[in-house]
Protein backbone atom coordinates (compact mmCIF):
# COMPACT_ATOMS: atom_id res chain seq x y z
CA UNK A 1 0.00 0.00 0.00
CA UNK A 2 2.73 2.44 0.99
CA UNK A 3 4.52 1.35 -2.23
CA UNK A 4 1.76 1.96 -4.09
CA UNK A 5 0.90 5.39 -2.48
CA UNK A 6 4.64 6.42 -3.17
CA UNK A 7 5.14 5.38 -6.72
CA UNK A 8 1.88 4.95 -8.43
CA UNK A 9 0.32 7.61 -7.98
CA UNK A 10 2.92 10.63 -8.67
CA UNK A 11 3.51 8.47 -11.42
CA UNK A 12 -0.11 7.61 -12.48
CA UNK A 13 -0.68 11.51 -12.08
CA UNK A 14 2.61 12.75 -14.48
CA UNK A 15 0.88 10.48 -16.97
CA UNK A 16 -2.13 11.84 -16.92
CA UNK A 17 -0.83 15.29 -17.34
CA UNK A 18 1.51 14.48 -19.98
CA UNK A 19 -1.17 12.75 -21.99
CA UNK A 20 -3.11 15.91 -21.80
CA UNK A 21 -0.38 18.56 -22.96
CA UNK A 22 0.54 15.80 -25.54
CA UNK A 23 -2.98 15.63 -27.16
CA UNK A 24 -3.37 19.22 -27.25
CA UNK A 25 -0.04 19.55 -29.22
CA UNK A 26 -0.96 16.55 -31.26
CA UNK A 27 -4.27 18.10 -32.33
CA UNK A 28 -2.68 21.50 -33.04
CA UNK A 29 0.17 19.73 -34.96
CA UNK A 30 0.12 17.15 -38.00
CA UNK A 31 -0.54 13.52 -36.86
CA UNK A 32 2.08 12.16 -38.74
CA UNK A 33 4.54 13.73 -36.60
CA UNK A 34 3.29 13.46 -33.22
CA UNK A 35 0.49 11.09 -33.13
CA UNK A 36 -2.47 10.75 -30.75
CA UNK A 37 -1.17 9.93 -27.23
CA UNK A 38 -4.00 6.85 -27.15
CA UNK A 39 -2.70 5.61 -30.59
CA UNK A 40 1.30 5.77 -28.90
CA UNK A 41 -0.22 3.83 -25.84
CA UNK A 42 -2.21 1.52 -28.08
CA UNK A 43 0.69 0.68 -29.85
CA UNK A 44 3.06 0.30 -27.17
CA UNK A 45 0.80 -2.00 -25.30
CA UNK A 46 0.52 -4.05 -28.25
CA UNK A 47 4.24 -4.17 -28.14
CA UNK A 48 4.61 -5.26 -24.30
CA UNK A 49 2.92 -8.33 -25.62
CA UNK A 50 5.75 -9.34 -28.53
CA UNK A 51 9.03 -10.81 -27.71
CA UNK A 52 10.61 -7.89 -30.17
CA UNK A 53 9.96 -5.47 -27.65
CA UNK A 54 10.77 -7.28 -24.77
CA UNK A 55 14.47 -8.54 -26.97
CA UNK A 56 15.11 -5.23 -27.50
CA UNK A 57 14.41 -3.63 -23.68
CA UNK A 58 16.59 -6.70 -22.34
CA UNK A 59 19.63 -5.68 -24.50
CA UNK A 60 19.30 -1.74 -23.52
CA UNK A 61 18.64 -3.25 -19.05
CA UNK A 62 21.50 -5.67 -19.62
CA UNK A 63 24.00 -2.86 -21.05
CA UNK A 64 22.87 0.32 -18.62
CA UNK A 65 22.64 -2.04 -15.57
CA UNK A 66 25.68 -3.32 -16.28
CA UNK A 67 27.74 0.19 -16.84
CA UNK A 68 26.14 1.06 -13.72
CA UNK A 69 27.91 -1.80 -12.00
CA UNK A 70 30.96 -1.33 -13.34
CA UNK A 71 31.06 2.33 -13.15
CA UNK A 72 29.92 2.19 -9.24
CA UNK A 73 32.03 -0.60 -8.38
CA UNK A 74 35.52 1.54 -9.80
CA UNK A 75 34.57 4.89 -8.83
CA UNK A 76 33.09 4.74 -5.60
CA UNK A 77 35.98 2.93 -3.64
CA UNK A 78 38.47 5.30 -6.00
CA UNK A 79 36.17 8.55 -4.75
CA UNK A 80 36.53 7.02 -1.06
CA UNK A 81 40.36 6.33 -1.10
CA UNK A 82 40.43 10.24 -2.82
CA UNK A 83 38.96 11.32 0.05
CA UNK A 84 40.27 9.80 3.00
CA UNK A 85 43.64 10.17 1.42
CA UNK A 86 45.75 13.25 0.79
CA UNK A 87 48.46 11.31 -1.04
CA UNK A 88 46.06 9.28 -3.07
CA UNK A 89 44.60 12.45 -3.86
CA UNK A 90 47.26 14.47 -4.77
CA UNK A 91 48.42 11.52 -7.30
CA UNK A 92 45.00 11.52 -9.08
CA UNK A 93 43.55 14.79 -8.77
CA UNK A 94 45.46 16.44 -12.02
CA UNK A 95 44.28 12.96 -13.71
CA UNK A 96 40.14 13.69 -12.81
CA UNK A 97 40.03 17.58 -12.97
CA UNK A 98 41.93 16.96 -16.65
CA UNK A 99 39.59 14.23 -17.91
CA UNK A 100 36.28 15.16 -15.81
CA UNK A 101 35.33 18.03 -18.22
CA UNK A 102 35.74 15.95 -21.39
CA UNK A 103 32.45 14.61 -22.87
CA UNK A 104 32.99 11.07 -22.64
CA UNK A 105 30.59 10.15 -26.04
CA UNK A 106 33.24 12.14 -27.85
CA UNK A 107 35.20 8.81 -27.11
CA UNK A 108 32.80 6.40 -28.59
CA UNK A 109 35.06 5.76 -31.88
CA UNK A 110 38.48 5.39 -30.57
CA UNK A 111 35.89 2.56 -27.44
CA UNK A 112 34.48 1.26 -30.54
CA UNK A 113 38.20 0.66 -32.07
CA UNK A 114 39.64 -0.26 -28.98
CA UNK A 115 36.64 -3.06 -27.83
CA UNK A 116 35.23 -3.69 -30.78
CA UNK A 117 31.02 -3.52 -31.71
CA UNK A 118 29.56 -5.57 -29.34
CA UNK A 119 28.13 -4.75 -25.81
CA UNK A 120 31.48 -4.13 -24.30
CA UNK A 121 32.06 -0.48 -25.94
CA UNK A 122 28.55 0.72 -25.23
CA UNK A 123 28.65 -0.13 -21.50
CA UNK A 124 32.46 1.23 -21.10
CA UNK A 125 31.17 4.68 -22.19
CA UNK A 126 28.27 5.00 -20.17
CA UNK A 127 30.11 3.20 -17.64
CA UNK A 128 32.75 6.32 -17.54
CA UNK A 129 30.10 8.96 -17.91
CA UNK A 130 28.56 7.84 -14.69
CA UNK A 131 31.50 6.58 -12.88
CA UNK A 132 33.12 9.88 -13.20
CA UNK A 133 29.93 11.58 -11.47
CA UNK A 134 29.96 8.73 -8.65
CA UNK A 135 33.69 9.55 -8.07
CA UNK A 136 33.42 13.04 -7.70
CA UNK A 137 30.42 12.55 -5.53
CA UNK A 138 31.77 10.18 -3.12
CA UNK A 139 35.22 11.94 -3.17
CA UNK A 140 33.55 15.50 -2.20
CA UNK A 141 31.19 13.32 0.63
CA UNK A 142 34.02 11.68 2.16
CA UNK A 143 35.81 15.06 2.15
CA UNK A 144 32.73 16.44 4.17
CA UNK A 145 32.78 13.68 7.01
CA UNK A 146 32.95 15.52 10.64
CA UNK A 147 36.23 15.03 11.65
CA UNK A 148 34.78 14.13 15.70
CA UNK A 149 33.25 11.03 13.91
CA UNK A 150 36.44 9.62 12.66
CA UNK A 151 37.83 10.48 16.03
CA UNK A 152 34.83 8.90 17.54
CA UNK A 153 36.28 5.54 16.01
CA UNK A 154 39.98 6.22 16.10
CA UNK A 155 39.31 6.96 19.53
CA UNK A 156 38.41 3.16 20.68
CA UNK A 157 41.66 1.93 19.13
CA UNK A 158 40.66 1.48 15.30
CA UNK A 159 43.28 0.99 12.85
CA UNK A 160 42.76 1.89 8.96
CA UNK A 161 41.21 -0.97 8.06
CA UNK A 162 38.47 -0.78 10.73
CA UNK A 163 38.56 3.10 10.58
CA UNK A 164 37.67 2.76 6.92
CA UNK A 165 34.81 0.13 7.06
CA UNK A 166 33.32 1.89 10.16
CA UNK A 167 33.93 5.76 9.19
CA UNK A 168 34.54 5.82 5.36
CA UNK A 169 32.09 3.44 3.83
CA UNK A 170 29.45 4.24 5.43
CA UNK A 171 30.15 7.68 5.31
CA UNK A 172 30.20 8.03 1.56
CA UNK A 173 27.23 5.30 0.88
CA UNK A 174 24.53 7.53 0.96
CA UNK A 175 26.55 10.21 -1.76
CA UNK A 176 27.68 7.34 -3.79
CA UNK A 177 23.57 6.31 -4.18
CA UNK A 178 22.69 9.88 -4.89
CA UNK A 179 25.17 10.62 -7.52
CA UNK A 180 23.84 7.12 -9.15
CA UNK A 181 20.26 7.71 -8.81
CA UNK A 182 20.77 11.34 -10.03
CA UNK A 183 22.78 9.95 -13.09
CA UNK A 184 20.44 6.91 -14.19
CA UNK A 185 18.34 9.31 -16.71
CA UNK A 186 22.25 10.15 -17.81
CA UNK A 187 22.42 6.90 -18.69
CA UNK A 188 19.55 6.26 -20.72
CA UNK A 189 20.25 9.18 -22.58
CA UNK A 190 23.69 8.36 -22.97
CA UNK A 191 22.32 4.53 -23.80
CA UNK A 192 20.34 5.90 -26.77
CA UNK A 193 23.25 7.60 -28.26
CA UNK A 194 25.55 4.42 -28.17
CA UNK A 195 22.65 2.23 -28.93
CA UNK A 196 22.49 4.88 -32.08
CA UNK A 197 25.64 2.84 -33.56
CA UNK A 198 26.74 -0.34 -34.31
CA UNK A 199 23.67 -2.24 -33.28
CA UNK A 200 20.60 -4.24 -34.37
CA UNK A 201 19.43 -4.39 -30.66
CA UNK A 202 18.63 -2.66 -28.12
CA UNK A 203 15.69 0.49 -27.66
CA UNK A 204 17.85 3.40 -29.53
CA UNK A 205 18.26 0.84 -32.14
CA UNK A 206 14.28 0.32 -31.94
CA UNK A 207 13.90 4.34 -32.19
CA UNK A 208 16.27 5.12 -34.68
CA UNK A 209 15.06 2.36 -36.99
CA UNK A 210 11.50 3.27 -36.79
CA UNK A 211 12.03 6.84 -37.26
CA UNK A 212 14.07 6.20 -40.34
CA UNK A 213 10.87 4.09 -41.48
CA UNK A 214 8.80 6.73 -40.48
CA UNK A 215 7.01 4.66 -38.00
CA UNK A 216 5.99 7.39 -35.56
CA UNK A 217 4.06 5.17 -33.53
CA UNK A 218 6.86 2.44 -32.88
CA UNK A 219 9.40 5.23 -32.47
CA UNK A 220 7.32 6.32 -29.35
CA UNK A 221 7.29 2.37 -28.19
CA UNK A 222 10.72 3.07 -28.01
CA UNK A 223 10.80 6.24 -26.30
CA UNK A 224 7.59 4.68 -23.74
CA UNK A 225 10.49 1.37 -23.15
CA UNK A 226 13.21 4.26 -22.64
CA UNK A 227 11.42 6.30 -20.01
CA UNK A 228 10.32 2.74 -17.77
CA UNK A 229 13.94 1.64 -17.99
CA UNK A 230 14.67 4.87 -16.19
CA UNK A 231 11.82 4.88 -13.92
CA UNK A 232 13.19 1.13 -13.11
CA UNK A 233 16.88 2.47 -12.34
CA UNK A 234 16.17 5.33 -10.65
CA UNK A 235 13.29 3.65 -8.53
CA UNK A 236 16.24 0.48 -8.16
CA UNK A 237 18.94 2.88 -7.05
CA UNK A 238 16.41 4.28 -4.37
CA UNK A 239 15.72 0.76 -3.30
CA UNK A 240 19.15 0.02 -3.05
CA UNK A 241 20.22 3.49 -0.98
CA UNK A 242 17.17 2.91 1.30
CA UNK A 243 18.58 -0.75 2.12
CA UNK A 244 22.12 0.37 2.50
CA UNK A 245 21.52 3.60 4.51
CA UNK A 246 18.20 3.27 6.51
CA UNK A 247 19.50 5.97 8.46
CA UNK A 248 18.73 8.41 6.34
CA UNK A 249 15.21 7.48 6.03
CA UNK B 1 46.95 5.67 36.97
CA UNK B 2 47.65 8.32 34.95
CA UNK B 3 50.91 11.12 34.63
CA UNK B 4 50.91 13.77 32.54
CA UNK B 5 54.10 15.54 32.89
CA UNK B 6 55.32 18.66 31.43
CA UNK B 7 53.42 18.89 28.37
CA UNK B 8 53.90 20.87 25.53
CA UNK B 9 51.70 21.82 22.35
CA UNK B 10 52.16 23.67 19.38
CA UNK B 11 50.30 24.52 16.33
CA UNK B 12 51.89 26.22 13.24
CA UNK B 13 54.38 27.09 15.24
CA UNK B 14 52.11 29.06 17.49
CA UNK B 15 52.40 27.49 21.49
CA UNK B 16 49.32 26.75 22.57
CA UNK B 17 49.69 24.73 25.81
CA UNK B 18 52.81 25.19 28.15
CA UNK B 19 54.09 22.62 30.73
CA UNK B 20 50.60 21.14 31.58
CA UNK B 21 51.65 18.57 34.55
CA UNK B 22 49.18 16.56 36.73
CA UNK B 23 48.33 13.27 38.29
CA UNK B 24 44.93 11.52 38.53
CA UNK B 25 44.64 8.75 41.02
CA UNK B 26 42.41 5.46 40.83
CA UNK B 27 39.52 5.94 41.75
CA UNK B 28 39.48 9.47 41.59
CA UNK B 29 37.87 12.30 39.31
CA UNK B 30 39.31 15.91 37.69
CA UNK B 31 37.72 18.33 35.95
CA UNK B 32 40.15 20.43 34.44
CA UNK B 33 38.18 24.04 34.21
CA UNK B 34 38.95 26.58 31.57
CA UNK B 35 37.46 29.16 28.82
CA UNK B 36 36.81 28.04 25.32
CA UNK B 37 39.19 27.74 23.25
CA UNK B 38 42.27 27.42 25.58
CA UNK B 39 43.20 24.03 24.56
CA UNK B 40 41.05 21.95 26.58
CA UNK B 41 40.24 19.65 23.72
CA UNK B 42 43.62 19.39 22.90
CA UNK B 43 45.07 18.30 26.05
CA UNK B 44 42.51 15.54 26.36
CA UNK B 45 43.52 14.44 23.08
CA UNK B 46 46.20 14.13 24.08
CA UNK B 47 45.65 12.30 27.28
CA UNK B 48 43.28 9.50 24.70
CA UNK B 49 46.36 9.46 22.14
CA UNK B 50 44.47 11.46 19.31
CA UNK B 51 47.00 13.97 19.07
CA UNK B 52 51.03 14.02 20.23
CA UNK B 53 52.39 16.26 22.19
CA UNK B 54 55.59 18.99 21.80
CA UNK B 55 57.73 17.45 24.63
CA UNK B 56 56.50 15.68 27.84
CA UNK B 57 55.15 12.48 28.57
CA UNK B 58 51.72 10.79 29.60
CA UNK B 59 51.80 7.47 31.55
CA UNK B 60 48.96 5.08 31.89
CA UNK B 61 50.15 3.23 34.95
CA UNK B 62 53.56 3.89 34.21
CA UNK B 63 53.51 3.46 30.32
CA UNK B 64 53.35 5.92 27.79
CA UNK B 65 50.05 6.92 25.64
CA UNK B 66 51.39 6.78 22.29
CA UNK B 67 48.17 5.98 20.41
CA UNK B 68 44.14 5.36 21.26
CA UNK B 69 44.07 2.49 23.73
CA UNK B 70 40.73 0.72 23.67
CA UNK B 71 40.59 1.14 27.58
CA UNK B 72 40.85 4.51 27.87
CA UNK B 73 37.41 5.56 26.56
CA UNK B 74 36.59 9.13 25.22
CA UNK B 75 33.66 10.75 24.80
CA UNK B 76 33.54 13.82 22.29
CA UNK B 77 31.50 17.48 22.55
CA UNK B 78 28.53 16.84 20.50
CA UNK B 79 28.76 13.02 21.70
CA UNK B 80 30.75 11.87 18.91
CA UNK B 81 28.14 9.17 17.74
CA UNK B 82 27.95 7.60 14.12
CA UNK B 83 24.82 8.58 12.90
CA UNK B 84 25.11 5.38 10.31
CA UNK B 85 24.86 3.27 13.61
CA UNK B 86 22.01 2.10 15.78
CA UNK B 87 22.45 3.08 19.31
CA UNK B 88 23.37 -0.66 20.10
CA UNK B 89 25.67 -0.82 17.05
CA UNK B 90 27.44 2.89 18.30
CA UNK B 91 27.72 1.32 22.48
CA UNK B 92 28.93 -2.11 20.85
CA UNK B 93 31.33 -0.77 18.45
CA UNK B 94 34.73 -0.32 21.02
CA UNK B 95 33.77 -4.11 21.54
CA UNK B 96 33.69 -4.50 17.59
CA UNK B 97 37.13 -3.02 17.13
CA UNK B 98 38.56 -5.75 19.84
CA UNK B 99 37.15 -8.66 18.36
CA UNK B 100 34.39 -9.45 21.19
CA UNK B 101 31.76 -11.49 19.58
CA UNK B 102 28.95 -10.13 18.25
CA UNK B 103 26.39 -12.31 20.63
CA UNK B 104 28.73 -10.97 23.17
CA UNK B 105 28.90 -7.54 22.63
CA UNK B 106 25.28 -6.84 21.43
CA UNK B 107 24.58 -8.55 24.79
CA UNK B 108 26.60 -6.25 26.94
CA UNK B 109 25.45 -3.63 24.67
CA UNK B 110 21.45 -3.70 25.58
CA UNK B 111 22.87 -3.91 29.72
CA UNK B 112 24.60 -1.03 29.47
CA UNK B 113 21.71 0.52 27.53
CA UNK B 114 18.93 -0.64 29.73
CA UNK B 115 20.80 0.91 32.89
CA UNK B 116 20.97 4.06 31.31
CA UNK B 117 17.12 3.77 30.96
CA UNK B 118 17.30 2.97 27.06
CA UNK B 119 15.96 -0.42 26.89
CA UNK B 120 13.57 -0.39 23.81
CA UNK B 121 15.50 2.01 21.74
CA UNK B 122 18.77 -0.47 20.88
CA UNK B 123 17.74 -0.24 16.81
CA UNK B 124 16.71 3.42 16.85
CA UNK B 125 19.63 5.53 14.96
CA UNK B 126 20.76 8.62 17.30
CA UNK B 127 19.11 11.49 14.92
CA UNK B 128 16.23 10.47 16.43
CA UNK B 129 17.53 10.48 20.14
CA UNK B 130 16.79 13.78 22.31
CA UNK B 131 20.46 15.75 23.28
CA UNK B 132 20.01 13.93 25.96
CA UNK B 133 19.53 10.72 25.18
CA UNK B 134 22.33 11.26 22.65
CA UNK B 135 24.84 11.63 25.23
CA UNK B 136 23.26 8.98 27.44
CA UNK B 137 24.26 6.55 24.66
CA UNK B 138 27.97 7.95 24.54
CA UNK B 139 28.13 7.15 28.13
CA UNK B 140 26.89 4.01 27.43
CA UNK B 141 29.74 3.36 25.11
CA UNK B 142 32.59 4.62 26.89
CA UNK B 143 31.55 2.54 29.63
CA UNK B 144 30.87 -1.00 27.68
CA UNK B 145 34.36 -1.54 27.09
CA UNK B 146 35.01 -1.74 30.43
CA UNK B 147 37.88 1.33 30.30
CA UNK B 148 40.02 1.84 33.28
CA UNK B 149 40.31 5.57 32.29
CA UNK B 150 36.76 7.76 31.33
CA UNK B 151 38.03 11.49 29.23
CA UNK B 152 35.06 13.67 28.64
CA UNK B 153 35.13 16.89 26.95
CA UNK B 154 32.49 19.18 27.31
CA UNK B 155 30.42 16.18 27.49
CA UNK B 156 27.19 18.24 28.88
CA UNK B 157 27.64 21.84 27.48
CA UNK B 158 24.67 21.72 24.88
CA UNK B 159 22.06 20.58 26.69
CA UNK B 160 19.31 22.05 28.63
CA UNK B 161 19.96 22.73 32.52
CA UNK B 162 17.77 20.16 33.90
CA UNK B 163 18.74 17.54 31.67
CA UNK B 164 22.44 18.44 32.28
CA UNK B 165 21.92 17.88 36.05
CA UNK B 166 20.44 14.88 35.57
CA UNK B 167 23.04 14.03 33.27
CA UNK B 168 25.28 14.89 35.87
CA UNK B 169 23.79 12.92 38.67
CA UNK B 170 23.44 9.78 36.18
CA UNK B 171 27.77 10.53 35.83
CA UNK B 172 28.10 10.87 39.44
CA UNK B 173 25.80 7.83 40.60
CA UNK B 174 27.90 5.72 37.63
CA UNK B 175 31.20 6.37 39.31
CA UNK B 176 30.42 5.86 42.29
CA UNK B 177 29.63 2.22 41.10
CA UNK B 178 32.43 1.44 39.10
CA UNK B 179 34.75 3.56 40.35
CA UNK B 180 36.20 4.14 37.05
CA UNK B 181 38.47 7.50 37.12
CA UNK B 182 37.56 9.98 35.06
CA UNK B 183 39.00 13.10 33.12
CA UNK B 184 36.53 15.92 32.42
CA UNK B 185 37.13 19.74 30.89
CA UNK B 186 34.54 22.30 31.03
CA UNK B 187 33.94 26.00 31.20
CA UNK B 188 30.99 25.53 34.13
CA UNK B 189 32.28 26.17 37.01
CA UNK B 190 29.21 24.33 38.85
CA UNK B 191 30.09 21.35 36.41
CA UNK B 192 33.21 21.29 37.71
CA UNK B 193 32.49 21.49 41.69
CA UNK B 194 29.77 18.77 41.30
CA UNK B 195 31.92 16.41 39.55
CA UNK B 196 35.88 17.34 40.34
CA UNK B 197 36.86 15.39 43.26
CA UNK B 198 39.98 18.17 42.42
CA UNK B 199 39.53 20.82 40.35
CA UNK B 200 42.30 22.07 37.94
CA UNK B 201 42.09 25.64 36.31
CA UNK B 202 43.21 26.50 33.53
CA UNK B 203 44.30 29.56 31.65
CA UNK B 204 46.48 32.17 29.61
CA UNK B 205 47.96 31.66 26.34
CA UNK B 206 49.92 29.47 26.04
CA UNK B 207 47.53 27.65 28.46
CA UNK B 208 49.19 26.09 31.70
CA UNK B 209 47.73 25.28 35.01
CA UNK B 210 47.18 28.56 37.36
CA UNK B 211 45.43 27.15 40.61
CA UNK B 212 44.04 23.45 42.21
CA UNK B 213 41.36 22.75 44.43
CA UNK B 214 40.27 20.10 46.37
CA UNK B 215 36.38 19.71 46.94
CA UNK B 216 36.10 17.60 49.82
CA UNK B 217 31.87 17.80 49.07
CA UNK B 218 32.56 16.12 46.32
CA UNK B 219 30.72 12.65 46.01
CA UNK B 220 27.21 13.43 47.21
CA UNK B 221 24.27 13.40 44.82
CA UNK B 222 22.63 16.21 46.73
CA UNK B 223 26.09 17.96 47.20
CA UNK B 224 24.65 20.68 45.05
CA UNK B 225 22.38 21.68 47.63
CA UNK B 226 24.79 22.33 50.37
CA UNK B 227 26.28 25.60 51.59
CA UNK B 228 29.97 24.14 51.00
CA UNK B 229 28.96 24.01 47.08
CA UNK B 230 28.44 27.38 46.52
CA UNK B 231 31.15 28.55 48.97
CA UNK B 232 33.02 26.40 46.60
CA UNK B 233 31.73 27.97 43.59
CA UNK B 234 32.42 31.63 44.60
CA UNK B 235 36.28 31.06 45.16
CA UNK B 236 36.98 29.63 42.04
CA UNK B 237 34.63 32.28 40.70
CA UNK B 238 37.07 34.81 42.59
CA UNK B 239 40.32 33.05 41.66
CA UNK B 240 38.92 32.85 37.93
CA UNK B 241 38.19 36.50 37.46
CA UNK B 242 41.82 37.05 37.79
CA UNK B 243 43.13 34.60 35.03
CA UNK B 244 40.68 34.18 32.52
Amino acid sequence: MKLIKRIAVPYSITIIVVCLVWKVLAVLVSQNVLPYPEDAIYTFLAALMTSEFWHHFAASTFRAVMAMIIGWGVAFPIGILMGSSRRVDKFLSPFVSMTYPIPKVVLLPVVLLLFGLGDLSKIIIISLILGYQVLVATRDGVRAIQPQHLDSIRSLGAGKWQLFWEGYFPAALPHGFTALRLNSGVSVAVLFFVESFATSKGLGYLIMDAWGQMDFNTMFVGIFGMSLLGVILNEGSNFLEKISCPWKE
Amino acid sequence: MLTVSNICKEFDSKAVLNNISFHLDAQETIVILGPSGCGKTTLLHMISGLEKSKSGQILLDNRPISKPMPDVALILQNYGLLPWKTNLQNVALGLKIQGVSRKDRNARAQKILAELGLAGRENDFPCVMSGGEQQRVAIARAYASKPRLLLMDEPFSSLDAITRETLQDTLLTTWLETSVPYLLVTHSVEEAVFLGKRILILSGSPASIHEIFDNPGFGDVAYRRTRKYYELIRSIRHKIGEYW
